[in-house]
């Protein structure tokens, strides 16, 4: 699906990002551990998460994150809105919780990712 | 609905709280941060997370949750296990991620209302 | 936070430096370097799945550093075998390494966690993106950490 179908899916405002809506999202991981978002998910998925601080973006630059879905109603900090724009990250808003969220992008066909990096030893 | 059919759905293994998976789950929680489901969980909810710290004991027992869901086969700490065999708070281990077990749980929560 | 950078020619080798430093407590400006790794490294046009693992490396030894240092130096390398990162901070070191490497050990403050890090799991995460690690820490002085990601890949790295 697109961001734009997303963004109808949660009934989400858009942030940051208005230029991507057509870009295509297949993964999501939903987190509110930064370190458990490095440790497990995938370049080109949603990140779901109830933070709005600055690195929430650090982190979803640092992996290739699609687009942050902001969960809860939740807005963010201009500081995280001026990185996210700076880094081309798109942010949603949704008034939903994060299992809400989840639940209505999996039904419409958004898995889960899990990709852990092995290391040789 | 009934949390046994939530385990037996989706496969869940249990460590603690054997006694209580007739619990009626009412809704579902994701969330790692313990003060955010303080503030925001539901009781009747069951709270999906990868916190294994036993302190998640105390808020499932404070708020009244259905159980907890540890996902991406987090093992929880012993005394996480102690803790929860002692308050009688079902606690379960899931090999998916937390967004997939969210929207399975969502799905099996809306079918059984509809029906 | 950019110090400075050099390029020189060691035995026929191209070898890229480049030394930046971060402010400990400085939670706005977290991320800056890793950030910044990330750029160079693309622009060399090493492949996506190594940028991102060195970036990811760089970024939780930079958390931590912001986390419980006052202050910290990161120095990139690049030569066509392998990125190394190091990092070297002064602040309170490791009282006992093998606790700190446990999955789900952790000193941090609220602060910290409410920025969704300090739940354990920095170190655990360094340790499986590198192909080499190294840490040492001196209590009371600080700590070094030793990160080498190998660019040409012997194995494949992801299942």
């Amino acid at each position: 699906m697109t961001l734009q179908d997303v963004k109808d899916i949660l009934d989400a405002e858009m942030i940051v990002g208005g230029d991507k809506l057509d870009m295509e999202v297949k993964t999501a991981f939903g987190a509110d551990l930064m370190s458990d978002v490095l440790a497990y998910a995938k370049a080109g998925s949603l990140l779901l998460t109830g933070l709005t601080n600055p690195q929430v973006i650090r982190t979803a630059n640092v992996l290739d994150i699609a687009a942050i879905i902001v969960v809860r109603g939740k807005k963010p900090p201009q500081e995280t809105v001026n990185l996210a724009d700076e880094m081309h990250i798109p942010i949603l808003c949704t008034k939903y919780i994060l299992f809400e969220t989840a639940g209505r992008l999996y039904q419409k066909g958004i898995v889960g990712c899990v990709e852990k990096v092995q290391s040789k030893s | 609905m009934e949390l046994s059919s939530i385990i037996n759905a989706l496969s869940l293994r249990v460590v603690s709280g054997k006694d209580n998976l007739s619990n009626a789950v009412t809704g579902g929680y994701v969330g790692d941060l313990l003060s955010d489901v303080m503030g925001n969980g539901k009781s009747g909810d069951l709270w999906i997370t990868r916190q294994v710290h036993q302190n998640i004991v105390a808020v499932a027992s404070l708020k009244d949750l259905a159980g907890i869901v540890l996902v991406n086969n987090c093992e929880p700490a012993e005394d996480t296990i102690q803790k929860g065999v002692k308050e009688g708070i079902p606690i379960m281990i899931s090999e998916m991620p937390g967004f997939d077990v969210a929207g399975k749980v969502y799905n099996l929560i809306k079918k059984d209302h509809h029906e | 936070m950019r110090g400075e950078s050099s390029e020189q020619v060691l035995n026929g080798q191209k070898i890229f430096e480049e030394l930046f430093i971060i402010e400990g407590g400085n939670f706005n400006k977290a991320g800056e370097v890793a950030s910044r790794i990330k750029v160079i490294l693309k622009n060399m046009g090493i492949p996506d799945e190594l940028v991102r693992r060195a970036a990811l490396v760089a970024y939780e030894s930079e958390i931590n550093i912001v986390s419980y240092a006052k202050q910290g130096y990161m120095k990139l390398t690049v030569n066509p075998d392998l990125i190394m990162i190091e990092s070297i901070d002064e602040g309170e070191g490791i009282v006992d390494i093998e606790l700190a490497m446990q999955e789900g050990y952790s000193t941090a403050n609220d602060r910290i966690r409410e920025m969704g890090f300090g739940a354990g799991m920095g170190l655990c995460n360094i340790k499986n993106y590198s192909d080499y690690f190294d840490l040492r820490s001196k209590i009371g002085k600080g700590t070094y950490l030793k990160m080498i990601i190998e660019s040409q890949q012997k194995n494949p790295k992801t299942e």
